[in-house]
């Protein structure tokens, strides 16, 4: 007799309507049929806006040329942004210096790849001169005037490169104010406290655009007779005083996020209050802020745009001069996009950078 | 105090090794050092537009404006005074702001749920719509609906015209004007009554439910008496309402109502905008919520629309409404970008053009800076108050 | 530290590197000193001041202040350009961040009063008109009721425009932008039937339509705007040598002095009126504190006003408006300047 052995049969392999694309698409687009319906209408309509734009911008498109006829082909004239690059990216600098911004950018670049080699030594005294030598070396190698470098008027200054020095200088100088409006904000002293909060919230209170209207209107008037501000000055310091004000609220975050027995810690090694601030809580906190920094100054970032109102030439308004030479007319859109793609780059660039970041630190506790 | 100080008297500290007295002192030094700062700019100030012969004071409030402003909610024409123009200027930002807020929230709200949605089509959608519109500069999209949106409108006379009473062209979209005659009155009583009984309603049925646990269903109760109630009141007064519609006359339309493209572009710049950054805030919300909420609720026996409705939403508004909050403050600082399009609002006709005609730069950039310090501050101390109304209560 | 006092010390350092100081009451001296005429003018009006691709500056009014430097350095490339909005413009010059401000900029009581403003001359006579697209079918600006209309804010254009529309009784619907190149988009784009401004800026702004020809400025002129040159209240010397290097312009005009002759008649000319303005005898540019030669070096460096106004607005411009009121007295127009001597 035989035994009879039972032996399993071989799983089935899952049924094709599960796995693989048809699986996928099943459980990812069609699950319902109110899904279904949704995936077909989503679909048409990405279909519908999606291939006039890919020929609008690509296909049909003329990328080179000199002047407007050789825009023949009925879509985008990118030969209107080739034409004015180099305005867009250096303003009205004139040619023959532009290799110092350049230089700059390469400087900075040089600069940055350390800060991202994962253990290079010594990090944080490259971030400090990042932040604070660095904007020395670029505002001679920018304004010259020394080193035997010409010096270059701030009303030439444009483009890209005006609108990265509004972001950055508005960064970098708004981040000491800032801590210090943080710092006293959390200060037990009544005065400092109260003097603190009106100031962060008079200026988180009102719009950029009042801010940059005071700098440009009132600031003159509230100097003693016979100073003044040259007008690229003025906007920097209406941004800083608004930014300090975001920077404030930042820091503020990363301190309070810092244990209480740290501040117990450093009192009872008997550290005065700068020390402790300095020495323990700061380090701690500004490292937690990094990513809230890096948002701030997206948004500052984008901002900048403003100042246009107030006739500066920013990429924006830079962009929308061009538009209106009369060799070009009709290329606004181009103009636009170009402008919206820069600041898509960027902005997106960094807020990816300040989201790895954020996860970065996240995996610590 | 240290130890070697014992063989004299035990006496008080220093005064500069006393904190508190230390304390003071610094503050007294630091509040004397801001009002000299702000004496100096002052006397400045006085001394440069004495100098200059720039007039000073708020008495060019009551001076004829003399200039015609495209849009106002109020009664406004050149004969008014500077002080209306501010008004006109206050609420064209306050519109503009409350309906951007509007359509911004209904958006956001909408992109933020496609985003987590089980669709993948659908999600990336709403993943490409945040990560495109809240990386592109607000200014550059309120230029681009505006003033490369326009040109692709038709002309008055071609307009696009909605069986002749709605119209769409380069002026803007013409819609009817409901005229109310007095007898109307009686209508918005009648739906002020509605209002209360369905207030009473839904608390007796709250009431009920909770000490017999019968649910009784308000939902449509409550429609048939918001709907029927003016409804009545509107037959038994004899149809008290008009409508005006736009009409062609010479170059443009006359009557109607007009949404004005200035309007429609910043609405459309500042609700996309600001969309996005409500959408990624009700996702946060929402995955906030821990999915072991979800599978009690179901454990409990809820449906799922009842689940999302009782415990899903609830739960993530308390993360939803702080960061919302000032999302709606800064879609209303933005709204100050009016000026780059024309629209009139605060900004533009206030801060822009009666600043212009008058030069009195301090005065009025220091009313307009208050206008939005004040919305900001009220908007602030309203949803603080909401948030320690919802927030948790600790058991 | 506390922040204000962080705040000021940031900005008197910055001051120090960026600020130049001047005194307001011997703007002369200042200039001097630092080398240059700080001018202020628009921020891109054709014929007027507009920078080209290079960051060269021309039109009528930066020639004004060319002539300025002119006067001053005998060097007409001795001039830095400060662009402004309309909205700032008063405030820069009243700041002391330029020395004169040439940004057609129309001469009224409550500027010359009110602003701490010295008009020094009329550089250009012009007058508030309308832009209408031809397809309109409009001949006049009385059939312009019920009109939508573009504008550009803070100018006296608004002002104009209401009382005009108010005298005639008449309705419009302002459509009020910042800056002019954005009234000529709008007005492209169909949102306005007309457009309005000084008719010179018309023939300038027409230009930038793609196709000038279907708009066509309106005969009426609603308003009287005199442009010219402004300083600051309160330095006399300053304000004459800006009126003066406007005045010299139209006596060489006159005199039949440009600068394709000028250096002939100085070697040649025995007519007193001409020795006197190319600084060979009379007063010359003493009682200004300026150097003999100023007239001279004006009139050859910018030329006259007649060479200035063809060259940036007139026939040999894009603009191509013709004299009219800004023809000299004597050839039936309204431009007449004191003589020298």
């Amino acid at each position: 007799m035989a035994v009879i052995q039972h032996t399993p049969h071989e799983d089935l392999p899952p049924p094709v309507s599960q796995t693989g694309v048809i699986g996928w698409l099943r459980q990812n687009l069609f699950s319902s049929w109110l899904n279904s319906l949704l995936t077909l209408l989503a679909a048409y309509i990405v279909w519908k806006t999606l291939m006039p734009l890919i020929d609008w911008a690509f296909i049909k498109a003329d990328w080179i040329g000199t002047s407007r006829e050789d825009c023949s082909s009925g879509g985008a004239c990118w030969v209107f942004v080739s034409v004015r690059f180099k305005q867009f990216m250096y303003g009205l600098y004139p040619e023959a210096e532009q290799w110092r911004i350049n230089l700059m950018a390469i400087l900075f670049v040089l600069l940055m790849i350390p800060m991202f080699i994962k253990n290079f030594p010594w990090k944080k005294w490259l971030g400090m001169f990042i932040l604070f030598g660095f904007p020395i070396i670029g505002y001679y190698l920018l304004s010259g005037g020394a080193f035997g470098l010409e010096h270059i008027e701030t009303s030439l200054w444009g483009g890209l490169t005006l609108t990265l020095v509004l972001a950055a200088v508005g960064i970098v100088a708004a981040l000491p104010l800032g801590i210090l409006l943080a710092l006293g904000r959390r200060s037990k002293m009544p005065i400092v406290r109260a003097l603190s909060v009106a100031f962060i919230e008079l200026w988180r209170g009102v719009p950029l655009i009042t801010v940059l209207f005071m700098a440009s209107v009132m600031l003159p008037l509230f100097l003693p007779e016979g100073a003044q501000f040259d007008k690229l000055l003025r906007a920097l310091i209406g941004i800083v005083l608004f930014q300090s004000a975001y920077m404030a609220e930042v820091v503020r975050g990363g301190l309070q996020a810092i244990p209480k027995g740290q501040y117990e810690a450093a009192e009872a090694l008997g550290l005065s209050y700068w020390k402790s601030m300095g020495l323990i809580i700061l380090p701690q906190a500004l490292k937690l802020v990094i990513p809230g920094i890096v948002n701030t100054f997206i948004a500052l970032f984008k901002d900048t745009t403003l100042v246009l109102i107030i006739g500066l030439f920013d990429l924006l308004a830079m962009i929308q001069s061009a538009t209106q030479d009369t060799k070009w007319l009709g290329f606004s859109i181009e103009g636009y996009v170009f402008a919206a793609v820069t600041f898509w780059i960027f902005c997106f660039g960094m807020s990816r950078y300040s989201q790895a970041l954020e996860r970065k630190l996240h995996t610590g506790h | 105090m240290p130890m070697d100080n014992q063989d004299q008297m035990p006496s008080r500290p220093p005064l500069w090794n006393d904190p508190d007295k230390r304390a003071l002192i610094f503050q007294v030094i630091v509040l004397a050092a801001v009002f000299a700062f702000f004496a100096y700019i002052f006397s400045n100030t006085l001394h440069n537009l004495e100098k200059r012969g720039i007039s000073t004071g708020f008495d060019f409030l009551n001076n004829e404006a003399g200039f015609g402003i495209l849009m106002s909610l109020i009664p406004y024409d050149e004969t008014y005074t500077f002080g209306r123009t501010f008004l006109v200027g206050l609420l064209n930002t306050l519109l503009v702001s409350f309906l951007g807020i509007i359509l911004a929230t209904i958006l956001g709200f909408i992109i933020g749920v496609a985003r987590l949605s089980n669709n993948w089509l659908i999600a990336k959608i709403a993943t490409v719509y945040i990560e495109t519109f809240r990386n592109i500069p607000l200014l550059l999209q309120i230029l681009f609906w505006y003033f490369a949106m326009l040109p692709l409108l038709p002309h008055p006379r071609q307009s696009v015209n909605f069986s002749d009473a709605f119209f769409l062209n380069s002026r803007g979209l013409y819609l009817p004007a409901p005229v109310f005659e007095s007898a109307f009155l009686w209508v918005l009583i009648a739906l002020f009554v509605a209002i209360i009984a369905v207030v009473f309603l839904v608390r007796w049925a709250h009431k009920r439910q909770a000490a017999t646990g019968q649910p009784f269903h308000t939902f449509w109760v409550s429609l048939a008496i918001l709907v029927t109630l003016p409804a009545v009141a509107y037959v038994v007064t004899g149809m008290p309402l008009n409508w005006n519609l736009p009409e062609l006359k010479g170059f443009n339309f006359r009557g109607g109502m007009t949404i004005i493209p200035e309007l429609a572009a910043l609405l459309l710049a500042l609700s996309i905008y600001t969309a996005a950054f409500i959408a990624e805030i009700v996702r946060s919300g929402i995955q906030a919520v821990s999915h072991g909420q979800t599978e009690a609720a179901y454990a409990l026996g809820l449906r799922p629309a009842k689940t999302l409705q009782l415990v899903i939403i609830p739960q993530a508004m308390r993360v939803i409404i702080p960061q919302l909050t000032s999302q709606y403050l800064n879609l209303t600082k933005n709204s100050s970008l009016a000026a780059a399009v024309g629209y009139p609002d605060l900004v533009a006709v206030f801060a822009g053009t009666t600043l212009n005609q008058t030069g009195q730069a301090v005065e009025i950039i220091f009313m307009t800076m208050m206008v939005y310090l004040t919305i900001s501050l009220l908007i602030s101390l309203f949803m603080n108050w909401y948030n320690n109304k919802m927030a948790l209560v600790e058991r | 530290m506390n922040h204000k006092a962080v705040i000021s010390a940031t900005a008197l350092a910055a001051a120090m590197t960026f600020s130049t100081a001047s005194h307001a009451g011997a703007t002369l001296d200042a200039v001097k000193e630092k080398g240059h005429v700080q001018c202020g003018v628009t921020t891109g009006l054709a014929g007027f001041s507009q920078s080209n691709d290079k960051g060269v500056w021309t039109g009528i009014d930066v020639d004004m202040c060319r002539a300025v430097a002119a006067a001053v350095f005998g060097d007409a490339g001795k001039v830095k350009f400060t662009p402004l909005t309309a909205k700032e413009r008063f405030t820069a010059l009243q700041s002391g961040e330029i020395d004169m401000l040439s940004r057609n900029t129309t001469w009224t009581l409550t500027r010359d009063s009110n602003l701490g403003l010295n008009f020094a001359g009329v550089n250009y006579y012009d007058g508030q008109g309308f832009l209408v697209s031809k397809d309109l079918g409009v001949k006049s600006a009385t059939e312009l009721d019920g009109a939508a209309i573009c504008i550009q804010a803070g100018t006296t254009t608004e002002l104009n425009l209401a009382d005009y529309f108010r005298s005639k009784g008449m309705k419009y619907t302002p459509i009020t932008f910042d800056r002019s190149e954005e009234t000529i988009k709008a007005f492209e784009a169909g949102r306005c039937d007309v457009l309005t401004s000084d008719q010179s800026q018309l023939y300038a702004l027409r230009i930038q339509l793609a196709k000038p020809e279907s708009a066509i400025v309106l005969p009426e002129v609603v308003s009287k705007e005199p442009l010219g040159p402004v300083v600051r209240n309160g330095d006399e010397d300053w304000f004459k040598i800006v009126r003066w290097s406007l005045s010299a312009m139209l006596n060489a005009e006159e005199l039949g002095i440009s600068s394709a002759n000028i250096d002939d008649l100085k070697e040649s000319s025995t007519n007193p009126n001409v020795r006197r303005l190319i600084g060979l005898e009379g007063i010359k540019g003493q009682g200004l504190g300026l150097p003999d030669d100023w007239a001279y070096s004006i009139v050859k460096q910018v030329g006259n006003y007649s060479e200035v106004f063809e060259r940036n607005v007139g026939k040999g411009s894009a603009l191509g408006i013709s004299r009219g009121l800004n023809a000299l007295w004597a050839d039936g127009g309204i431009q007449y300047a004191p003589p020298i001597r």
